[in-house]
């Protein structure tokens, strides 16, 4: 092997090295792994099932909410939900139907919605402003119309 | 034992087999850039589609006959052709077990196709269960997978032939490639055609209700990324053992280029949860797992990297070039057959950079499914790979029907690929920046109820429009130059170009071609990756899903 072969492959290794430990990190120790979570729900009977019987925000502390949600074509239940800035939200969310994408522009939620599967994700929202809110994953001929909004005050 | 004699030239019975791979490859080029152009056009907001065809109808069709038909038929084209040139000409068997496979691939593309344009099939080429399209959209993708298992039967048993005949010795370096590439898509395919087979078409068919959806995509992911190293192989096939040639240098290293291939058949398959990263019921920890080898795949490609450049500057400064780049100025930029598949090199640097991205667990956070992801693969396979297949096709094509690359078609094949440059610099920019801002793939035009976010989108959205629309142009030009050197050009002997090692003494260890190692190993790794969280899945299943048509 040459030399120059070594170093570049040494620096190779290096780099990758690196991204597995801050990614490692990032995921185990500061509680930034992507939305995982697992628990199930039969997907015709979202309506009869709780907490999605009841859809809508709550608050649950000291500016701190929790959003209900269900995805279906195409829209989401609740729309247009509205908190005050610094608050930390909650998302529990289902599909009743096909697989939907759970998107809020500007911000890093991002998630999966599944039909079977409750989704979980948490975002504090500081900056004031209307957010749009918008289905990412391919739902059927109106995903482009699958919107709503989350306006912080 | 001395190595078989080989011919100079492909045997033209094998040269009808390739090219017939090569028609089809290049219709759906046409197909498919026609329906990117009417994508691009409808995302800028001011055009719409004529009466009756749906966005997600044309997006279904560029997808699956660029994805997975062009792709595909030109691979096994290619590797038919590097096959029969290093390891000799097919027997009369291997040949006819080829034509089998092209036609059960053909037969597949059109049902699929038909029932594209039937608008019964708008689900896209990932499926996206438990969305249903019609059984025979299934069946005729089966076939394509099935179809391409038998070509490259044709190539196993080439290969096996030629191991029997020159015992104890390495194979041929681009045979050698060629059967890496087909054993990895063998085991990748597996996933694809147990989704289909076992869950799909059944669903489908209405023989039972309801699908388990995270299987489906679990199986589909596990095809979907060693998808993309299938396209990209024969592409580092070029860039390894061809273009050294071109040049008039030498191949840097034989063994590395082995090395790395060896890497890509073992990392390429148990990877597959970094498209699910943001899907609930898979843990974590199983992501991270997979993230992990993910990272342990970008090794070979920087490998690559390092190889191709070495061989150029060698290059170089066996021509007498000084100084830290002085041996870039000596390369044959007036040849397309360089310069074209050059260009798909250097837009491999963004493209991989960016899908290391992808790849890392919270940065997919934001940019997953948003425009980002379709501007990184096309850089990759719609710059880097295709931009390679077209500077092979400057010298397969006419090699394979007997004719000549004339100066004239040179010159259009440079133009063709500049003209790509800037189209996708255009369109696959614009499809990253929006994509950060937060513009999702796979949607129609909306201005979503007015938002002033996706307001901001719109700008983006227009520059992609004149990215594709320059990009059509290309492909307009690229078919008039395959037509000219299928059917038009002076008849001639062109080269069939096939680098030599810089170190031919230096042999690569046999253990390289130890099949039962490697394909253990592979295997090894695809249950290590997959078998608990798989169990997972299946053990605790939420009740089925029914099928929903929706478009
Ligand atoms: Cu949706
Ligand atoms: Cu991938």
């Amino acid at each position: 092997m040459h030399l120059d072969e070594k170093i570049w492959l040494t620096l190779s290794f290096g780099m990758i090295m690196a991204f597995m430990v801050i990614t490692g990190y990032q995921t185990f120790a500061l509680e930034m792994g992507p939305p995982s979570n697992n628990e199930l729900i039969d997907p015709q009977k979202v309506d009869e099932t709780a907490p999605f019987n009841e859809p809508g925000i709550k608050q649950i502390g000291e500016n701190e909410y929790e959003v209900v949600m269900t995805l279906q074509v195409f829209s989401f239940n609740p729309m247009d939900i509205e908190v005050p800035a610094g608050s930390t939200v909650h998302f529990t969310l289902t599909s009743k139907d096909v697989v939907h994408g759970f998107e809020i522009a500007g911000t890093n939620v991002n998630a999966m919605v599944m039909p079977g599967h409750i989704q979980k994700i948490t975002q504090k929202f500081d900056e004031p402003g209307k957010y749009l809110v918008l289905c990412n994953e391919y739902c059927g001929a109106g995903h482009q119309v699958m919107s709503t909004t989350i306006t912080v005050k | 034992m001395i190595k078989s004699p080989l011919k100079s030239k492909v045997d033209s019975r094998d040269g009808k087999l390739a090219m017939a791979h090569l028609y089809v490859a290049f219709i759906a080029l046409l197909v498919g850039g026609l329906a990117g152009l009417l994508q691009v056009l409808v995302r800028s907001g001011k055009f719409q589609l004529p009466a009756g065809i749906g966005y997600y109808q044309i997006l279904t069709v560029h997808g699956v006959v660029l994805g997975l038909v062009l792709t595909t038929f030109f691979i096994m084209g290619f590797q038919l052709s590097v096959v029969s040139k290093t390891a000799g000409t097919f027997t009369g068997k291997q040949r006819t077990v080829g034509w089998i496979g092209f036609w059960i691939m053909t037969i597949g593309t059109i049902a699929a196709a038909v029932m594209i344009l039937l608008n019964k099939a708008s689900v896209l080429y990932t499926f996206y269960a438990p969305l249903q399209a019609h059984f025979i959209f299934y069946l005729g993708l089966t076939l394509v997978v099935v179809g391409s298992w038998t070509v490259g039967a044709a190539i196993i048993m080439k290969y096996a032939e030629w191991r029997r005949a020159n015992p104890g010795q390495q194979s041929p370096l681009l045979t050698f490639m060629a059967l890496v590439n087909t054993l990895m898509w063998i085991v990748a395919t597996i996933g694809v055609a147990a989704t289909v087979l076992i869950q799909l078409l059944p669903w489908s068919l209405g023989w039972v209700d309801t699908v388990n959806v995270a299987v489906s995509r679990t199986l589909f992911w596990y095809f979907g990324h060693p998808l993309v190293y299938f396209w990209l192989l024969p592409a580092y096939m070029v860039w390894y053992a061809i273009i050294p040639k071109i040049i008039g240098g030498k191949i840097f290293s034989d063994s590395l280029a082995r090395m790395s291939f060896i890497l890509f058949l073992l990392f390429s398959i148990p990877v597959g949860f970094h498209h699910q990263l943001l899907e609930p019921g898979i843990d974590a920890a199983w992501k991270f797992l997979q993230v992990v080898l993910t990272f342990a795949v970008v090794i070979p490609s920087l490998m690559t990297a390092f190889s191709l450049f070495a061989s150029f500057e060698t290059f170089g400064r066996s021509k007498g070039a000084k100084g830290l780049f002085g041996w870039l100025k000596k390369l044959p930029w007036g040849d397309a057959r360089f310069t074209v598949p050059f260009i798909g090199m250097v837009a491999f640097i963004p493209a991989g950079a960016g899908g290391i991205v992808n790849a890392s667990h919270q940065m997919n956070q934001v940019i997953h499914n948003t425009i980002w992801v379709t501007g990184h693969f096309h850089l990759t396979v719609a710059t880097a790979v295709v931009l390679t297949f077209f500077g092979a096709a400057f010298w397969l094509v006419p090699h394979l029907t007997g004719r000549k690359l004339t100066k004239k078609m040179n010159k259009l094949a440079l133009i063709q690929g500049s003209l790509w440059a800037i189209g996708m610099t255009f369109m696959s920019g614009a499809m990253h920046a929006a994509g950060l801002l937060g513009a999702p793939r796979r949607s129609a035009f909306s201005d979503y109820g007015g938002s002033a976010q996706a307001a901001e989108w719109i700008p983006y959205q227009i520059a992609q429009a004149v990215g594709g629309s320059i990009l059509f142009i290309a492909i307009i030009l690229m078919l008039y130059i395959f037509i000219n050197l299928a059917f038009f050009a002076p008849k001639g002997e062109q080269e069939f170009p096939v680098g030599e090692a810089l170190h031919p003494e230096e042999k690569a260890p046999m253990v390289f071609e130890n099949w039962k190692l490697w394909l253990g190993i592979t295997v090894l790794l695809i249950l290590f990756a997959y078998t608990i969280p798989f169990i997972d899945l299946i053990q605790n299943a939420p009740p089925g899903s029914k099928g929903f048509k929706l478009w």
